[in-house]
């Protein structure tokens, strides 16, 4: 029932040749390029963060290879994303502007998520139809299934994007939202980002199986389980999902098996419960970055000047967000009162 | 006597419970190896194993679900939700089951679960900082505990554990690390008693868990300037016991009452409103509220401070009452 795309592919690599998907070399350098603004746009955060100028941050490293490949195969501006906390490298590959991003880091007046109401993380983007989700893990997907529900209703084929972690999938609104989409053939791709561990807590203790989208057969919708660290498997996968949704075929549940290459959160400790041999081999084995840039090579796609030149490009990129956000206003104390309820 | 932090109360009760009674066990996201998201359950699954320290999958409902019928077929479960804005996902089983076994059974079953929650902000933003204590208070059938001090959260914890019916037991985050006497031979207190913390005869504040300590602090500042105020403690907010606050209120004339509700429908309107049944002939003044503005809470720090009420609220509302 379950399609497992890639899982063993021995490759140090990439599974698939781009060209047999639909890309062209020019796209595969872009996938690359956003990668690695999604890694530096995190590290800065996490800078931010223990200077002491962000309050939180909660790192997407390890599964941007994901993020990236499922970017891809949506069509921004049309389609709506219900993302989790870590997709930060999906926000910026759909098009939302790196120094609007960096505005909610420093909760801002002008941050367009909800001027510095949201945590950060909680990614909301109105212009390209992004919501945002409250901090209880997996309440995005009932509502992802809503959204799809209202898209089905008026006759309209966008594609709604929703993700989570495996942890999250524990929770009943996975059940809840993955029943009601089915049963309405609406077009929503969930999404489960497993990384291995919820906080502390690793996947076997979440379930007994081992793969969440084994579960997709007991509710009547495809379920795919694809390396999460191939940007290509993941986008060919995706583009499927996407493509079958958009024809009226209805959900699928695509479950990325990842990594959490950093600790939770800024609030977490990971040394508590996991050997620091087991980050250096998650390092050194499954960085979608370095796997994207061995494709690269192999294919002759780029050289080291290039790969020099995008490190520059996007640290360019990362700085300027940063220095332009932190010279924003603050809101004034006189706005929490503001958007409680409609007011003209 | 030792100086014990509310983190260690709360972890000297769960131990001593867990040694004195086999039947009780701790089950929660993160209680294990993690020791608990606020560190109250660090080194117990060494101390105990799995088997009584048991992680569970990130499922609120069944983590209290499960207490619910773990309870009613022998065991003493102490179930633990991170933050009650989870805990929400929990509400069916408490209050729809947890809270009706014993009446529905005609006395026959009983529930004696502890659900064991926090509640507590800091730039966690607005579903990550609210705490629905007059929701779960609310309910008949259920015990609610709000500890404000050490001894108060280790001596409760001891009680609710024993009691024979469901609590549900909300700490504060901003308290874990607050230090206080906590006696060094065992002891526990009784559940709905409510407590004078501080002797004055002008005003009577009534407050707990952290708005306790805030209102305190006012009535230390407050005495500088000459004017006493009374601060009555409610760390069970049901069964109420307002006699505490009656009796008081039958001196000072004068009441504040201070939470960190929103304003509209909170513990603070139910005080209020056993005041005028109980001692309307004693009023000198209107009853003021300390609350928090009906807002979620938003992330940035100006505006969360602009929307969280502390100590200075508090002294505010004392000159209002008494002008
Ligand atoms: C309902 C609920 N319970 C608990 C939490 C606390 N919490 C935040 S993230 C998290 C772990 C989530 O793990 P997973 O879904 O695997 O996602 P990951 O963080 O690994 O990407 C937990 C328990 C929460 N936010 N919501
Ligand atoms: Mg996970």
């Amino acid at each position: 029932m379950t399609e497992y795309v890639a899982l063993d592919a021995q490759t140090k690599s990439l599974a698939f040749d781009h060209r047999e998907l639909g890309l062209s070399d020019d796209d595969v350098r872009r996938m690359y390029e956003l990668m690695l603004l999604g890694r530096r746009f995190d590290e800065r955060c996490e800078i931010l963060q223990r200077q002491g100028k962000a309050h939180f941050h909660i790192s997407g490293q390890g599964q941007e290879a994901a993020q990236i490949g499922a970017a891809l195969a949506f069509i921004p501006g049309k389609d709506w994303f219900h993302p989790y906390y870590r997709d930060l490298a999906l926000l910026l590959a759909i098009g939302v502007p790196p120094r609007e991003l960096m505005l909610g880091w420093f909760a801002r007046a002008n941050d367009p998520a909800s001027g510095g109401r949201q945590m950060p993380a909680h990614w909301g983007y109105r212009p390209l139809n992004v919501v945002t989700a409250s901090s209880p893990v997996s309440t995005q997907i009932p509502q992802a299934a809503g959204i799809a529900y209202a898209h089905k209703l008026r006759g309209e084929d966008a594609v709604t994007y929703v993700s989570f972690g495996e942890g999250g999938a524990s929770k009943g609104d996975f059940h809840e939202g993955l029943n009601f989409a089915a049963i309405h053939k609406v077009p929503v791709i969930f999404v489960c980002m497993n990384n291995g561990y919820a906080i502390s807590v690793s996947a076997n203790k979440q379930m007994a199986i081992e793969n969440v989208a084994d579960r997709a057969a007991g509710y009547g919708m495809p379920g795919v389980v694809v390396d999460g660290q191939d940007m290509l498997a993941v986008y060919k996968v995706m583009k499927e999902a996407v493509d079958r949704a958009r024809r009226g075929e209805g959900p699928t549940l695509v479950e990325c098996k990842t990594v959490r290459l950093k600790a939770h959160s800024s609030d977490d400790d990971d040394r508590l419960y996991r050997s620091r041999e087991e980050i250096q081999r998650l390092r050194a084995e499954k960085d979608p970055l370095v796997r994207a840039r061995a494709y690269l090579l192999e294919q002759g796609l780029a050289d080291d000047a290039w790969f020099e030149e995008i490190e520059k490009k996007i640290m360019e990129i990362v700085n300027d967000a940063t220095d332009w956000a932190e010279a924003q206003p603050l809101p004034r104390p006189e706005d929490a009162m503001k958007h409680v309820y409609w007011d003209r | 006597m030792a100086q014990m932090t509310y983190r260690d109360a709360v972890r000297r009760a769960l131990i001593e419970e867990m040694e004195r009674d086999e039947r009780v066990f701790i089950m929660g996201e993160e209680v294990g190896v993690w020791g608990g998201t606020f560190a109250v359950t660090r080194g117990m699954y060494d101390m105990f194993g799995e088997k009584r320290v048991r992680d569970t999958p990130i499922s609120e409902l069944v983590i209290a679900g499960a207490a619910v019928g773990a309870a009613m077929n022998g065991l003493r479960p102490v179930a633990e939700i991170m933050t009650f804005n989870f805990a929400l996902l929990s509400l069916d089983a408490m209050i729809n089951h947890a809270a009706k076994v014993r009446y529905m059974f005609g006395g026959q079953f009983e529930c004696p679960m502890v659900l064991r929650t926090t509640s507590g902000w800091g730039q966690l933003s607005a579903t990550h900082s609210q705490t629905f204590e007059n929701y779960v208070a609310h309910v008949p059938g259920l015990k609610v505990i709000m500890p404000g001090t050490p001894a108060d959260a280790y001596g409760l914890l001891k009680a609710a554990i024993r009691d024979p019916d469901p609590v549900i037991f909300i700490e504060h985050t901003h308290l874990y690390r607050v230090r206080g006497e906590v006696p060094d031979e065992e002891f526990l207190l009784p559940i709905g008693q409510s407590n004078i913390k501080r002797e004055g005869r002008d005003v009577t504040i009534v407050a707990y868990s952290r708005m306790l300590h805030e209102a305190l602090k006012a009535a230390d500042e407050l005495a500088k300037e000459g004017i006493e105020c009374e601060v009555v403690d409610i760390p069970t907010l049901r069964p109420l016991d307002l006699r505490p606050v009656v009796q008081s209120f039958k001196k000072t004339y004068r009441a504040v009452l201070a939470t960190e509700q929103w304003l509209g429908y909170g513990v603070d309107a139910e005080i209020a409103a056993q005041i005028y049944e109980h001692a309307f002939d004693y009023l000198d003044a209107p009853i003021k509220r300390v609350t928090a503005p009906p807002v979620p809470l938003p992330y940035n720090k100006h505006l969360e401070l602009a929307a969280m009420p502390d100590k200075e609220d508090i002294k505010r509302a004392v000159l209002e009452v008494l002008r």
